[in-house]
């Protein structure tokens, strides 16, 4: 079998292993979609009417804030997949994988692939409630934008999430893992317009790559989908991605060294 | 010693126990503090400019309106630590030593309240604190101080006394823990946040009727204009209802436990 095939193959194992744990375990999938949904239900409801003020940019609470619960929602699953490979870490399983000849970007790409495809599950549930309580049809354009940063923040968060795997090798690292991403979700143009953050929030947001992010994601559900809106979002992705990927491999390579 | 002196001995030992364990562990304090702080923060640099709106109450900030939200969320926080901690007792056996000891069974859950009931009042202290770095004024000055440390130290032990209801009858730290969101959910639906005027329906309709949405105006009066009869009344009512059931349930949950003999 050649190296690339090999490699595809390896990662395609660690996909399968990680969807066997969301058949086997249906509840796994459950803090994903619990907490986002709350908070989008809850933030919609209680902050709806800052929609009424002068220079908001929709009348509709539920498009402006569905982006950000979507965010959420990657962010904990990226993070729940730093948990589960602390948990390897612990029980000793993760040690025979770096013993195995698979190189470790290879092993790093399978576990931050399978938090990428198991974010769209989080993102299925919130759109069809967003949907069904008033949150604008954002078109197939939009739609396939938003998920396709859902899935590049599950990426983030989940490179995020084993590079502390990797530095802590415990479970009790698990709400670093998830207040980190949190906050950096929160950070940016979550409540309102960046014109109508105060005080130290505007300057943060407006510095916070995923400022552009939740921008990408939010262009379809309030206004309409431009280039000049959607490739900021996606270096900010992928710079992130690049960064805490280096970090995660950095870490990895000092557990066997 | 009297019996009486015995028992309050015992409830000052497990309350000062308590909080020792609050304060050593950080998967307990944190979520009191830091969680609610970083809210504040950021609901506030978010939604500052709702003071803007029209028939929002008159306020000198939004961290002015904020602060009473930010409190309570903190000590129902603390009420659903307090249960954690207790079930965590349970789990290692702690509790089952103790039901052992030739002490009264309600200090035993008392002790544990009353430790929670000073997590409550100091987490009040830190957010009037922060309030009062930030420059936001408390109308009715230190009596208003006062009253406020109060009611957040009676609400957080009416908290307590629920979450050690639901720590006794699972024995379960997980199950105390997984009310963490249902926590968020009674919030968003009080008027802890945001005036229910400006709130939308159906959310708005359940927060004129919310007990929390009482307790919240009660912390809120004397932060933003001036104690207010009716507003006091409501939320004594309401934190007394609230400890009520957290008394009975927890009272039964004891008694089922004793039962099964642990």
């Amino acid at each position: 079998m050649s190296n690339f095939r090999a490699n595809v193959a390896m990662i395609r194992a660690l996909v399968r292993r990680s969807s066997n744990e969301l058949l086997r375990v249906p509840g796994a999938a459950i803090p994903g979609v619990l907490a986002p949904t709350i908070f989008f239900l809850g933030i919609t409801s209680a902050f709806g009417g800052l929609t009424l003020l002068p220079g908001f940019t929709t009348s509709s609470y539920q498009s402006f804030v569905i982006p950000v619960s979507l965010m959420q929602g990657a962010a904990f699953t990226g993070a729940a997949t730093g948990v589960n490979l602390a948990r390897d870490i612990e029980q000793g399983w993760f040690d025979r994988l770096l013993a195995s000849p698979a190189p470790r970007p290879v092993l790093l790409a399978g576990i931050v692939l399978s938090a990428s495809l198991r974010s769209l599950i989080p993102a299925t549930i919130l759109l069809i409630i967003a949907f069904a309580i008033g949150a604008h049809w954002p078109g197939f354009l939009g739609l396939g934008i938003a998920l396709v940063v859902v899935m590049g923040m599950a990426t983030v968060a989940a490179t995020w999430g084993t590079s502390l795997a990797f530095r802590f090798k415990s479970q009790s690292a698990a709400p670093l893992m998830q207040a980190g991403m949190l906050l950096f979700v929160f950070l940016t143009t979550a409540y309102a317009p960046l014109d109508l953050l105060t005080g130290w929030l505007q300057d943060v947001a407006r510095i916070n790559p995923v400022t552009q992010v939740v921008e990408a994601a939010r262009q379809g559900f309030v206004g309409g989908v431009t280039w000049g809106d959607t490739w900021p979002g996606l270096v900010a992705l992928a710079g992130l991605a690049v960064l805490l990927s280096a970090m995660a491999l950095r870490g990895m390579r000092r557990m066997t060294a | 010693m009297s019996a009486f002196a015995a028992d309050l001995r015992v409830i000052s030992e497990l309350g000062r126990r308590s909080i020792r364990q609050t304060i050593r562990r950080p998967q307990l304090s944190a979520p009191l503090i830091i969680f609610p702080t970083l809210l504040l923060a950021i609901q506030t640099g978010g939604a500052g400019r709702a003071v803007q709106l029209d028939g929002f109450p008159q306020v000198d900030s939004f961290l002015q309106f904020m602060l009473a939200g930010a409190m309570l969320q903190a000590c129902m926080l603390a009420g659903n630590s307090g249960g954690i901690a207790l079930a965590i007792d349970i789990e290692m056996g702690f509790t089952d030593r103790l039901l052992a000891a030739p002490i009264s069974r309600f200090s035993i859950v008392l002790g544990r309240l009353a430790g929670t009931a000073m997590v409550g009042a100091f987490t009040a202290i830190w957010f009037l604190a922060i309030g009062l770095i930030f420059g936001v004024p408390i109308s009715e000055g230190v009596l208003g101080v006062i009253w406020i440390i109060a009611l957040v130290a009676a609400t957080a032990l009416a908290f307590g006394g629920i979450g050690a209801a639901i720590a006794l009858r699972s024995g379960k730290a997980s199950v105390v823990q997984g009310l963490f969101p249902l926590i968020f959910v009674i919030l968003f639906l009080s008027t802890a946040f945001f005036p229910a005027n400006l709130m939308l329906a159906p959310a708005a309709d359940i927060a004129e009727y919310n007990p929390l949405s009482f307790v919240v105006e009660g912390l809120r009066e004397p932060i933003v204009s001036a104690f207010s009869g009716p507003d006091s009344l409501k939320a004594l009512a309401s934190i007394g209802g609230l400890g009520a059931i957290g008394f009975v349930t927890s009272a039964l949950a004891l008694r089922g436990r004793v039962k099964r003999g642990g």
